[in-house]
């Protein structure tokens, strides 16, 4: 009889396992976590940081749409070259699709029709790899973001094709560094950029005017000295009330990290062909000085990580921190996640070290590919570049998406960059622009490669953790970060 | 025709053709892939081919801490879920059995359907419930009880009982109605022959539901042994992907996934799924042959 039962669960399992197996693609992780796009018009919502921690956690704020169809649509000419577009948020594909029309009318002898299909930012880098491992099944163009760029750079023109000659017109009003930041170990550009996505410091000038600091005491910070100290005078001036801070500190982001090297001009990849050192004095610098933050109640670690994601909205909106560093596309999130803040914020340079020092690095992105399974590589890359890189697409790329665009020449121009019309210039007290224009020289880079992704995870897993919230000392969670990174490399 | 059906009734034949597509399913799905996996964990798979590298993805893995934080993860949940997912379920089995509870059909459905859910669903809500946020769940129902608030699923012990809590939430059903069915199948005989002895009710339960629920306490260990080590979704759920601080949501399948699927790893994602195999495969064996599973049926 016990043999019996045991039979009849045993079937009753591989009945269920075979059912569950048919069912089993709604709850496969990737294929639901969720339209990242849909009305996210941050761009680079996956791409808040550079790693793979960051995969899921754009997710939230739709996965409750789990369940909801893949979202496809078609622009363009039905009669001309069909082109297969993947990306990760919806607005790109837009982007592309407001981009086919206009090239449809420049060029009648050459016109194009395109799909944009949005999955999942985990989901569709899979299918991407995978495609592309296989050989079939890839898309003409893909978005790719940065974190996961140099997984997908690894088949270099075996899977991609380079862009160099068709980027060409257009590189003279380009920012280098984000040409370089998706070149391929063989030299040649492999992705072409939206944005810089260049650090400003965020600050609630709205707050900081209740608390009787001025606009100008702002404008003079300097140095992070000058930062942490206007911070305290701001602290004294709401009489040190609990749960208030100047800032938050990320254990789930290395955006502070990637700041500090930047001013002293460090990178702890070492670039395409060094090897990676995590133990860098600008890095320690700066872990030693929100270690210290965080103990002197100046700043608290950002509530589930980082600031880009909802609790870290919930945060700012209730006024919990007043100010934080973040890329220009954040500018998106305000928009976005937190309308009612409209007219309260201001946008500067970020504190440095030492006076003189860069005060920016260009953080996030995403690099669209052409890869070599397109139909039509030449017409595929010629309106890639076109699309991403024209005056026309800059224009959309700022209207719509709210980025940094590359091209440096708009960035005082006029008509572009003081646009009463567009909503970041309205949201904000100053031009995003402006900011933009005054620290055009002083925008470091910091690479992704082989090795980042590695970097990334240890440092968000691990350390930030360890330093902020636990209390280990720098140097020695950077030892313990260096002993994993060096197992990989 | 004849012949076809002359075919279809042929007791030699017949049988081959009934168990053909799962044969072939298994093949094709099972067999075909475990095969590929062992060839794989030997190799290094780049875009241009493949390399074989002989013993170095396992040799990388006795290095590797963090997959040693994984197998010690794993093995925690799996420990803790046995701990939690039999006995309760055998109790409310046996209380759905008896004559105390009222309204069994609402409270099997209640304790059923979080399994029906989808994990992605239901893991995402609980992420939010568990908000390391004054405005979380957890956090305003311990800010009521006067516990203050707690970065749930940043802490080791935080983050573990969140997963418990799901995976309790979502399998005590489960489980229960396999020692329903269990039960079920147990002579009333029995229960009437012991009352007649004068058996009270913890003793009936201990010396006859017990014993006779061996057969279904040994499959749902069996199962349980291998889900705990497998688990995957609730961790990815909660912790928004693979990573989360500290590791503390790391589990085997996670850093299978890392490895393999967001790194491209698959040489080094397969090795790992090798030790998995071979770590489930010893447990439940072990654990089978210590029940007297293999020996021959002595009733």
């Amino acid at each position: 009889m016990k043999k019996k039962v045991l039979a009849t669960l045993l079937s009753v399992t591989m009945i269920a396992s075979v059912l569950a197996g048919c069912g089993g693609g709604s709850d496969t992780p990737a294929a639901d976590s969720g339209t990242t796009a849909t009305d996210d018009g941050a761009a680079d919502a996956g791409a808040s940081d550079d790693g793979a921690v960051d995969a899921g956690e754009e997710a939230p704020a739709d996965e409750a749409a789990a369940e909801e169809e893949i979202p496809t649509s078609t622009f363009g000419d039905p009669n001309g070259t069909h082109l297969e577009m993947w990306t990760f948020v919806e607005l790109h594909g837009q982007h592309y699709g407001n981009m086919v029309e206009k090239w449809n009318e420049q060029n009648p002898d050459r016109t194009i029709e395109i799909t944009c299909t949005t999955y999942p930012y985990a989901d569709m880098h899979t299918k991407l790899l995978t495609s592309l491992t296989a050989g079939t099944g890839a898309p003409d163009i893909c978005d790719v973001e940065i974190g996961q760029f140099p997984n997908v750079i690894e088949g270099l023109d075996t899977w991609l094709v380079p862009q160099d000659d068709t980027a060409a017109p257009y590189l003279d009003t380009m920012v280098q560094a984000r040409m370089d930041v998706y070149s391929g170990s063989d030299g040649h550009y492999y992705g072409i950029p939206y944005h810089v996505g260049a650090t400003v410091m965020y600050y609630n000038m709205a707050v900081l005017e209740e608390a009787g600091i001025t606009q100008e005491e702002v404008d003079a910070v300097v140095t992070w000295d000058d930062y942490a100290a206007l911070g305290e005078k701001y602290l004294a001036a709401i009489g040190n009330e609990e749960g208030k801070y100047w800032t938050s500190v990320d254990t789930a982001g290395c955006d502070w990290l990637w700041i500090a090297m930047a001013e002293y001009g460090d990178d702890w990849t070492g670039g395409f062909d060094g090897t990676a050192n995590v133990q860098l004095d600008s890095v320690n610098k700066m872990l030693t000085m929100q270690q210290n933050w965080v103990n002197n109640g100046l700043a608290m670690v950002s509530p589930d990580g980082h600031v880009d994601l909802e609790a870290g909205f919930q945060n700012i909106l209730d006024h919990n921190i007043v100010s934080f560093p973040k890329a220009m596309w954040y500018m998106s999130r305000f928009t976005n996640y937190m309308p009612e803040e409209k007219g309260n914020w201001y946008i500067a340079k970020c504190p440095v070290f030492e006076a003189g020092q860069k005060c920016s690095v260009g953080i996030g992105g995403t690099g669209t590919v052409v890869t070599q399974q397109a139909v039509d590589k030449d017409l595929a890359s010629e309106f890639l570049c076109w699309a991403k890189m024209s005056e026309e697409g800059e224009q959309l790329i700022w209207d719509n998406l709210g980025f940094d665009v590359c091209n440096t020449v708009l960035w005082n121009d006029d008509a572009f960059a003081h646009d009463d019309n567009n909503q970041y210039n309205q949201f904000f007290r100053n031009y995003p622009y402006d900011v933009l224009y005054e620290i055009k020289d002083d925008i470091g880079t910091i690479y992704t490669v082989r090795i980042s992704p590695t970097i990334n995870e240890q440092m968000c897993n691990v350390t930030l953790n360890d330093i902020l919230e636990n209390g280990v000392d720098v140097s020695e969670a950077l030892q313990a970060a260096q002993d994993v990174v060096d197992l990989e490399q | 025709m004849s012949k076809f059906k002359k075919f279809f009734y042929s007791q030699k034949a017949a049988p081959y053709v009934f168990v053909l597509p799962f044969i072939l399913s298994f093949a094709l799905f099972w067999i075909y892939p475990l095969c590929s996996t062992i060839t794989m964990s030997f190799q290094e798979i780049k875009p241009a081919g493949t390399e074989w590298v002989g013993m170095a993805n396992f040799v990388k893995l006795t290095k590797d801490t963090v997959f040693h934080t994984a197998i010690l993860n794993s093995f925690e949940y799996m420990i803790l879920t046995l701990v939690l997912l039999i006995p309760f379920p055998m109790l409310f089995a046996v209380l759905m059995d008896s004559r105390l509870v009222k309204a069994k059909g609402f409270w099997k459905a209640c304790l059923y359907v979080p399994a029906l859910t989808s994990v992605v669903i239901s893991g995402t809500l609980f992420r939010l419930m568990f908000s390391e946020y004054q405005t979380g769940q957890m956090n305003v129902i311990t800010a009521a009880l006067g516990l203050g608030t707690f970065k749930w699923l940043k802490m080791k012990a935080t983050g573990l009982a969140a997963l418990l809590i799901v995976a309790c939430w979502r399998w005590t059903g489960v489980n229960m109605l396999y020692f329903i069915s269990g039960l079920k199948a147990i002579d009333t005989a029995l229960y009437e022959s012991a009352d007649i002895d004068g058996a009270t009710a913890w003793q009936k339960f201990r010396y006859v539901t017990i014993p006779l629920l061996k057969p279904t306490t040994i499959y749902v260990l069996t199962i349980s042994v291998y889900a705990g080590l497998a688990m995957f979704m609730e961790a990815y759920m909660l912790w928004a992907g693979p990573d989360s601080p500290n590791n503390i949501g790391l589990t085997i399948v996670g850093y299978l996934y890392k490895r393999g699927i967001t790194k491209n790893q698959l040489g080094y994602g397969s090795a790992v799924g090798i030790v998995l195999l071979v770590i489930a495969l010893a447990i439940n064996i072990v654990q089978l042959i210590l029940n007297g599973t293999f020996k021959k049926e002595e009733d």
